[in-house]
């Protein structure tokens, strides 16, 4: 019988617009820790979605099972699918220290009060062919950037995770946008920064 | 056993995946439902296993949740192994046939996602709805996590069906918070669960078959004195559940390697002071409050009720003995009267240990471990003070923006 709960946590915080897949993102990114021997928990931002509007998911990463169900309100690590949503968002609101790593979408360098990751997710989904209905898909990309930022998970275990999500032609596609989405990621630094 | 245990596949499933996963490891043989807003992902993956012959079920698609217990009534007092799942609005469409079902002592498995009831219309968790069929003759279990979900499913087959038992069983999951939220959980193989759960024996209770012996259902009792005997008799076999229910989950712990105890589960509830108590998927909040808490050096424990009937009057009363004081937290109410779990316990409680019912987390209000962790420190703080000190009633209200409506 437990005598404690063991709250190793790492807690990730998806911000996108609806219909971007965050959601599946969370739960990719738990698969790929399942798959290194983690525990982890994904959970979508309850309410009707809203296609278009600012929407957040969750993702609990730990070495034991994850037993705590609240609302992530403050994260470890920020995953952030568009720029677009950066004005109407408090990023230092919704991290839990000035280390709090930012992992964004970004056609730039872009800088913000925390330490920020940037890659252009929507050229890699334009280069592979990646845009569907008028939506760049980047979501399966921005895991690559989180990999290679955070290190929470490997390469390896999001790229074989992909297929349990993604059916179809598309899914070589799609693991080959984690793949460049890995090795083109970087950290903004004080000269490159435009915005 | 250890070779059993590592046989288990680790999947990211939700909830309402997770419930259907044991319904098809059950190998359940009828399934029936009405896919209806506020349904669940249970029966539209159900529906999914049946198309692609995953589980060779029937699924009767109905048109209403009453006939959807209606028909799975049947099915069972035909012999089958028989499931349907349901939810807030849904279950109380069902209410009359619940009193049927477990009256006419069938084994039965029911999944209910719990949520909120309208109006205002809200599909958002909430425990009240299960509640509300605590006096039907129903066995109800709560489950605190995505593997507890599976687990329970799968264990309630074999609580049913017992014969000591005979009563069905409800299986509840918090809406959203277990239902729609994937977690790693470990699935025990086909192979393993066949040999732990075996078909139904058709003839438990009774078989309705052609050229059988003639039976009549439900019908009027020779006297009413008969009539309240059958009463007598159920709730003699709920208290009996209590020792199926413990033995079940002992059994499945060796297949698993899984228990999280039986009626209750308790964390340091029988060596504190203060006993925080609660039921459902927010156990985990909670339970990371109190950790905090004795960090602080605070002697507090919990324990969480996995099933509301039959009630665990026994466990509650001997952490009750030993402790000075229960604080209840309540994701239901009764209107008029309070948290449905408190009201139920604090004639358990002696006069002379302190006693605080707290309701929060209506309506899917999202509760915070800190926000718990306040209330117990409060509590813990006024009764060492002041104690003993009984409330039975608190309201756990979350700051509104623009003040209060």
């Amino acid at each position: 019988m437990r005598t404690a709960i063991t709250m190793n946590i790492t807690d990730v915080l998806i911000l996108g617009r609806g219909g971007q897949g965050g959601v599946t993102a969370a739960r990719i990114l738990v698969s790929a820790a399942m798959k290194e021997g983690k525990w982890g928990q994904a959970m979508p931002e309850f309410g009707a979605e809203r296609r278009g509007a600012v929407v957040r998911s969750y993702a609990r990463i730990g070495t034991e099972p994850v037993m705590l169900h609240s609302a992530i309100k403050q994260a470890d690590i920020i995953m952030m699918l568009t720029h677009t949503i950066l004005n109407q968002v408090d990023v230092t609101g919704i991290a839990k220290s000035r280390s709090t790593k930012l992992i964004i979408n970004s056609p730039a360098p872009i800088k913000t009060e925390l330490p920020t990751y940037w890659v252009n997710a929507n050229q890699i989904a334009e280069d592979l062919g990646l845009v569907i209905a008028g939506w760049h898909v980047v979501n399966t990309s921005m895991l690559g950037a989180l990999s290679k930022a955070t290190g929470l998970v490997k390469l390896d275990s999001v790229m074989d995770s992909l297929e349990e999500f993604i059916r179809g032609s598309v899914l070589k596609q799609n693991i080959e946008a984690v793949r460049r989405a890995f090795n083109e990621t970087k950290i903004t630094t004080e000269a490159e920064v435009i915005a | 056993m250890q070779e059993t245990i590592q046989r288990q596949a680790r999947k990211v499933l939700v909830g309402d995946h997770a419930v259907a996963e044991a319904v098809k490891l059950a190998r359940t043989q009828v399934i029936s439902a009405y896919p209806i807003t506020p349904q669940t992902l249970i029966v539209e993956r159900l529906a999914e296993m049946v198309d692609n012959k995953e589980i060779n079920a029937k699924f009767i698609r109905v048109e209403s949740e009453f006939a959807a217990l209606a028909s799975v009534y049947g099915a069972s007092a035909g012999g089958a192994r028989a499931f349907t799942a349901t939810s807030s609005h849904g279950l109380f469409y069902m209410y009359e046939m619940l009193w049927w079902a477990a009256a006419s002592r069938l084994p039965l498995v029911m999944a209910v996602v719990t949520r909120s009831l309208g109006p205002p219309w809200n599909i958002h968790d909430e425990h009240t709805d299960i509640m509300a069929i605590r006096d039907s003759g129903w066995i109800i279990g709560m489950a605190q996590n995505v593997q507890e979900a599976l687990d329970m499913t799968l264990a309630a087959y074999k609580i049913t069906e017992d014969s000591r038992v005979l009563l069905p069983v409800a299986v509840g999951l918090d809406g959203f918070i277990l239902s729609h939220t994937a977690e790693v959980l470990e699935v025990p193989s086909q192979e393993v669960v066949d040999g732990w759960l075996p078909p139904r024996d058709p003839h438990i209770p009774y078989v309705i078959e052609p050229g059988g012996e003639p039976i009549t259902m439900g019908n009027m009792v020779k006297s009413d004195a008969h009539h309240m005997l059958l009463k007598k008799m159920m709730d003699e076999a709920m208290d009996g559940a209590k020792n199926v229910i413990h033995d079940v989950f002992a059994s499945y712990a060796k297949l698993t390697g899984r228990n999280n105890g039986d009626l209750i589960e308790c964390v340091n509830c029988q060596n504190s002071d203060y006993v925080a108590v609660a039921t459902g998927a927010w156990s985990g909040d909670i339970m990371k409050a109190v950790s905090d808490l004795r960090e602080e050096g605070y002697n507090v424990g919990f324990l969480r009720i996995r099933f509301l009937r039959p009630f665990p009057e026994e466990a509650i009363m001997d952490v009750a003995s030993r402790a000075r004081g229960i604080i209840v937290f309540d994701r239901d109410y009764s209107t008029g009267l309070g948290g449905i779990i408190a009201a139920e316990m604090m004639g358990l409680v002696p006069q002379s240990v302190s006693f605080k019912g707290v309701i929060a987390g209506l309506a899917g209000v999202d509760v915070t471990p800190s926000e718990v962790k306040a209330a117990i420190k409060d509590f813990i703080d006024d009764a060492e003070r002041n104690g003993p000190i009984r409330i039975r009633k608190t309201w756990l209200m979350q700051k509104m923006e623009g003040g209060k409506p």
